[in-house]
Order: structure tokens, then sequence, then C-alpha cells
């Protein structure tokens, strides 16, 4: 029988595979950062271990990162002293770190992919649960826990039990103005933050197979909101030619070899999934979070649902929260509800494509009085890329602030956070109660609808923007 | 790892489906180094309000947490599980656990309990009309017992003999150190690596 990309790759990397144990499997790739990483090489120096490779091991700062003044301390003396433990750390063991104020520091999802490290075939791991980005080459690529990064650290394998897998094909054509991150958010409300638990997800399909790296990236990591550890796609020649030529990418003969079983990184077609879902991408249109989980989310176009319209009576409580927290009612037009801050950025928008398109959008216009909108890039080249195209400059003009490279406002751990009650569009993963700052309010959108919403104070999409005057000229 | 035979306590019943792992701990306290010290973030947010179950007198000192369906979803933190741990709680009951959150309360030794939801129903109808009802968890005979209720759950061999002998698994690993050595040399040489030797 055939197999699918997910088991190819699992089986090309079994160690040893014993009845009744969980594989141990070899890891290619161990990505680390400051915030999961200080009590594994605390474990490694209490039973005097060393890492075992080096040369598959690399560090970023990220998740602190202020992303203003930084040519000065960290006011935060905590944040400080966290990235100040990694730097020993990584001095300490030999590893290649790429601090703040280096050209190659960014996010860590963002930062593997754009130095070619992330290539198919690969299984990537790293101490934060959106590594599933790394799985749009095809990559089996999933988030781990600190005592597993110390397991890495110190074997450069993990013992895993097989996953099961799960087949999420994209039928049709996305329409205009749809894009990977509305498809992603109604994948997720259609089969639940847990719909995904104990699954490898692939997706596929030809809205899929017409989708960017950076577009086919924002998909695989959202895998996680929906509950499964890690997302694949199969790699083609669209992956092949984001690689070709980045710093690690392999050359000459290598790139022959590698592309040659890359090649062979495709679902068998009698393959069987455990589990296959259907989505018709011509019918979908943006798509934008209402409550305080990733799978409670409704087209713009729709209303804040009515609680008591859900059957499940977990789900209706949970709805009822929801809108208890994010302060709607019930039966409100998404389109009516206004806020405060735009939050351009992070692991899942904060690509050079991603900026691409909220410059598009708001060039020559203006954020609405009232509204603060963050556009933080996902790495220092992503930064450098967007000023040379002078995106810098349109997303200034507009009004909005251009910062440094980090994490920012996805989770708020430097000072880049919502006040209790600010209610933001954000680009980011997580609307989790809190998650951008202690009585924030999170919905989450695509770059595109980011920026119109900025520019109107209410959430938009790009089509809303029609009778808004622009300056003449433009 | 400590090791996991049996326990019994007092409950704590959460009535919410998908509890994060930014409520369990927020984000601000996962800037500390330790794996110690993060009981007082545990549930931060919803502890500010004073009815919350965690708040009341009755449920001081319990160390069964019986929860929603979909406990622990979203960010990886290890720091969930500590912070539980921290705490005092010993077990938690779920209809269903996010993956990364279960494999790193096994590798702590917090054992993370599968029950149907109907099960879970019981218990929170048992706990809630009586706070000082006990549950037992039970590794050895993989069953969770409380007043009227005897419920099997399922955890796979190899995890509970881990946890049962409090093993440690890196130097579980360590053992098959040849495997991995032979499996390095049969590595492609188009393989990234992030240094060059």
């Amino acid at each position: 029988m055939g197999r699918t990309l997910a088991e190819k790759v699992w089986d090309d990397h079994v160690v040893r595979r014993a009845e009744g144990e969980p594989d141990l499997l070899y890891i290619d790739l161990h990505l680390l950062h400051e915030v999961t990483s200080p009590q594994a090489f605390d474990g490694l120096r209490l039973s005097g271990r060393q890492v075992r490779r080096l040369d598959l091991t690399i560090a970023t700062e990220d998740h602190n990162t202020p992303t203003i003044d930084i040519d000065k301390p960290i006011a935060d003396p905590v944040s400080r002293a966290q990235l100040e433990t990694l730097r020993k750390n990584c001095a300490d063991f030999g590893v290649r770190l790429h601090p703040l104020g280096d050209v190659e520091q960014g996010v860590v999802h963002v930062v593997g992919p754009q130095l070619g490290l992330t290539q198919p075939g690969t299984t990537v791991v790293c101490g934060d649960s959106h590594t599933s980005t790394h799985g749009a080459f095809g990559a089996l690529a999933f988030g781990i826990g600190t005592s597993q990064v110390e397991h890495v650290l110190a074997t450069q394998t993990l013992p895993m039990a097989r996953p099961k897998t799960m087949a999420i094909t994209v039928e049709g054509e996305l329409p205009e103005g749809v894009t990977a991150k509305d498809l992603i958010l109604a994948i997720i409300a259609r089969i639940g933050t847990g719909g995904g638990q104990g699954y490898v997800l692939e997706y596929r399909g030809p809205a899929i197979e017409k989708l960017s790296m950076e577009a086919r990236m924002t998909i695989c990591n959202m895998s996680i909101e929906a509950g499964a550890r890690a997302g694949m796609i199969a790699p083609d020649e669209t992956t092949f030619a984001y690689l070709k030529g980045r710093p690690h990418a392999p050359e000459g003969a290598d790139w022959d070899a590698a592309v040659a079983y890359w090649k062979t990184l495709r679902t068998d077609d009698d393959a069987v999934f455990d589990a296959e879902v259907v989505i018709d991408g011509a019918s979908l249109s943006p798509f934008v979070t209402w409550g305080t989980n990733p799978g409670q989310g409704a087209p713009l176009s729709a209303h804040v649902p009515d609680p008591a319209s859900y059957e499940d009576a977990s789900e209706r409580l949970a709805a009822e929260k929801a809108l208890e927290y994010m302060g709607l009612t019930a039966g409100q037009p998404l389109r009516e509800i206004n806020v405060d801050t735009v939050f351009v950025g992070s692991c899942t928008n904060g690509r050079i494509e991603d900026l691409r398109a909220v410059a598009q959008v708001i060039e020559g216009r203006k954020v609405a009085d009232g509204v603060r909108m963050l556009v933080v890039p996902g790495s220092v080249r992503v930064a450098l890329q967007a000023v040379e195209e002078g995106l810098d400059k349109v997303f200034k003009e507009a009004g909005a602030e251009w910062r440094h490279a980090g994490c920012s406002m996805c989770l708020g751990m430097n000072p880049d956070q919502l006040a209790p009650g600010e209610r933001s569009a954000s680009t980011s993963n997580r609307n989790f109660e809190g998650r951008q700052g202690k009585g924030g309010r999170t919905h989450l959108v695509s770059p595109q609808v980011a920026a119109a919403t900025a520019v109107l104070g209410h959430l938009a999409s790009p089509a809303d923007l029609s009778d808004v005057a622009t300056p003449a000229g433009v | 790892m400590e090791a996991f035979t049996t326990h019994t306590g007092r409950a704590v019943p959460l009535r919410r489906s998908n509890v994060d792992t930014d409520q369990i701990i927020p984000a601000h306290w996962l800037k500390k180094v330790t794996r110690d010290g993060f009981e007082d973030g545990l549930f931060e947010a919803w502890r500010k309000d004073p009815e919350f179950v965690l708040n009341r007198p009755e449920r001081q000192g319990a160390t069964v947490l019986v929860a929603g369906p979909d406990f622990g979803t979203g960010s990886s933190r290890e720091h969930a599980v500590w912070a539980l741990q921290n705490y005092g709680f010993q077990t938690v009951i779920s209809a269903r656990f996010a993956d990364i959150f279960r494999g790193n309360s096994l590798k702590n030794g917090l054992l993370t309990v599968v029950l149907e939801q109907d099960v879970v129903d019981a218990l929170w109808a048992l706990t809630e009309a009586d706070p000082t009802a006990e549950i037992t968890v039970d590794l050895e005979r993989r069953k969770v017992l409380a007043a009227g209720i005897d419920a099997d759950f399922e955890l796979d061999e190899n995890a509970r003999w881990r946890l049962l002998n409090g093993l440690d698994d890196i130097s579980l690993t360590l053992q098959n150190e040849a495997d991995i050595a032979a499996y390095e040399t049969s590595r492609p040489a188009f393989k990234p690596r992030t240094i060059t030797a």
C-alpha cells in the first residue's frame, strides 16, 4: 500500500523501532529561542551532557525582544536576564546564535526558512508550537516542550508515537481577495480547535498548489490552532525555486541529489489517510474571529453568533464566555466592530509578502483617528527588504508605526501589549483571553483585512475601501 | 522525573473547555529561567475573581483538576505543567488534551487522564455536591475511583511504565546510542547544517 507524505518523512527518520515502544525519530534541525530553552540547558549541565549536534542546532532571540530602542539596554530586567541566559548558554555550549541586533535575527519560524535551513523531507523541532510553519516545505515540523528540547540537545532524537494522518483538500480556486489566512481560519472553524488532535495534516488540492511559499507557511503555521502538531504541504517547483540559492540550500551535485529526493515526497495515489476533509476554496470570503479561541470565527460579512444557536452545551457555554470577554452582542455585524489597535506581524503573517499586501492596501490612505497600527517585520532580513522596496515609507506616511523585528504583540512578552479592554485586529495566530495583554481583545485577520481595518477603524476588507476618499494623485 | 503510582485527593471542577496554556500560565511568567515558582501565575487572570473556583476556601489543598475538553491547547510552554505542579496538582482529568501539553505533562510526572465527558460530568457533580469528596487516580490499575464512580482509562504501556518507575527519557534513549550513531552515518550529504564543521 502507498504511503502519505507524512509517513514517508517519518519512515526516513526512524532510528529505532521496537514493539510496544514509541519510534525513536532523528531530528534534522533544532531551532532554539530564549523562552523555552533555559531549563533545558540547565538540565544538560546537571547531568554533565553536551549538545550532540551543534551543526544541526541554531538559536535566535525573538519572544522578549523590544521593537523600539533596540540600541538601548532592555528596560525590563527579567526579559534582559532571559536573553542574557540564552547568550551564555549558547556561548558555553557552542550553539550558533543570532542575537538582537544581528542581521539574521528574527522570529525563529521566519529565520529558518529564509536561511534555507528548512528543507523538504527534514524533521524540524523547536520549543514553540508554531514550528508547524516549516511543514510548508514538506518538512515534518512540530513544537515540543522544554523536556523534549533537552532531549534533542542531548541525543538529536525524540521518542514519538506515530501520528495519524488527515488530508485537507482545498478544491477550486480562492476568489480574488481571499488569502491563505482566510483559508486557514475557515479550516479551523470547520474542524475545531481539537479537530486535528493526534494527526499530521496534509494540505493539498488545486487551491493549495497555487499558493506561494509564504502563503503556505501561513497555512501550516496555524495547524496547531486546529489541534494538530504538524501540517505539511508536498514540495513542488514553487518550493524548489524558493530554496535555490539560499545560504544553507544545497549546491551543485548536492542540489541535484536533494531535488531528486524531494520529488519523491508526495503522497502516493493509493495511500490512505486516517481522515479526510474537503473544503470548497471557491466558496470562501475574508474570514475573522469573534471569540477567544481560533475556532470561533466567521466570514467578515456575517454577524456575531447567538450562543443559544449552539446545540452542544460546552460550545454554547464557551460562546457565552467569549462574547462576555470580548464585549460583543449576539447579532452584531462583524463589520461594525471598532478596533483600537491593528497589529501586522508574527510568524503567521510577518513575512515580506504580508507586508507588501498591507502596503498595497494602505498606500496613499491614512490610519483612522484613534487607531494605533503597529507593523512588525518577522525578521531583520524582512525589514531590510521592506525598506529597499520603500514599504516602510508607505506605512509611516499612513500613520503606522514601523518597528524592529520580533514576536512583539502576538503574545506581548515585550512592551508591545494591549491595555485592558482594548481591541485589536491582529494578523497573528491566537485570540486567547489576555494573549496580547491583560484584558485585551483580539480579532484574528489577514494582512489585507488588517490594513483595511486600520483605515476604516472597524473590521473591514479592502473591498470596503472603495468609498473612502484617497488623496489626489493616488 | 518523580514516579506516579496512585494518588487520592480532593478535586477542583473547572467547567471550561479550550483552556489554553496562555490561561494556565500567562506569557509574562515565561521570562523565568527555572522550573519552579510558577504557582502564583497559575490561572492568574481568572484568580483575580474571588469567586473563581480555585479561590474558594473549600478548594484549598485540592490536588485533582477536573477540566473541560481540549485542555492545554495553544502554546507549547512546559511552564503550564510546572505551574499546575507547583500549585499542588498531581493529576488532571479531561475528555481531551492538546497533544503537546499531554506530552509535556507525562514527561514531568503530572498524570493527565482522559475520560469520557459523561464521567467528567459525574466527577463534576460529585465534587460540586461534596467538596470533601476524594478522587483516586490509580495508574497501576488504570482506574479512576470515587463515590459511585469506577472508570477505566487508557495510557500506552510504555508511558505508563516510565511514569510508574519515574524513568528519565534521555537516559533511556542513550541506551540506544549505537543506533543513533549508525543512523547518522547514513544521512545524505545534502541535509542542511547550521555550521560547517
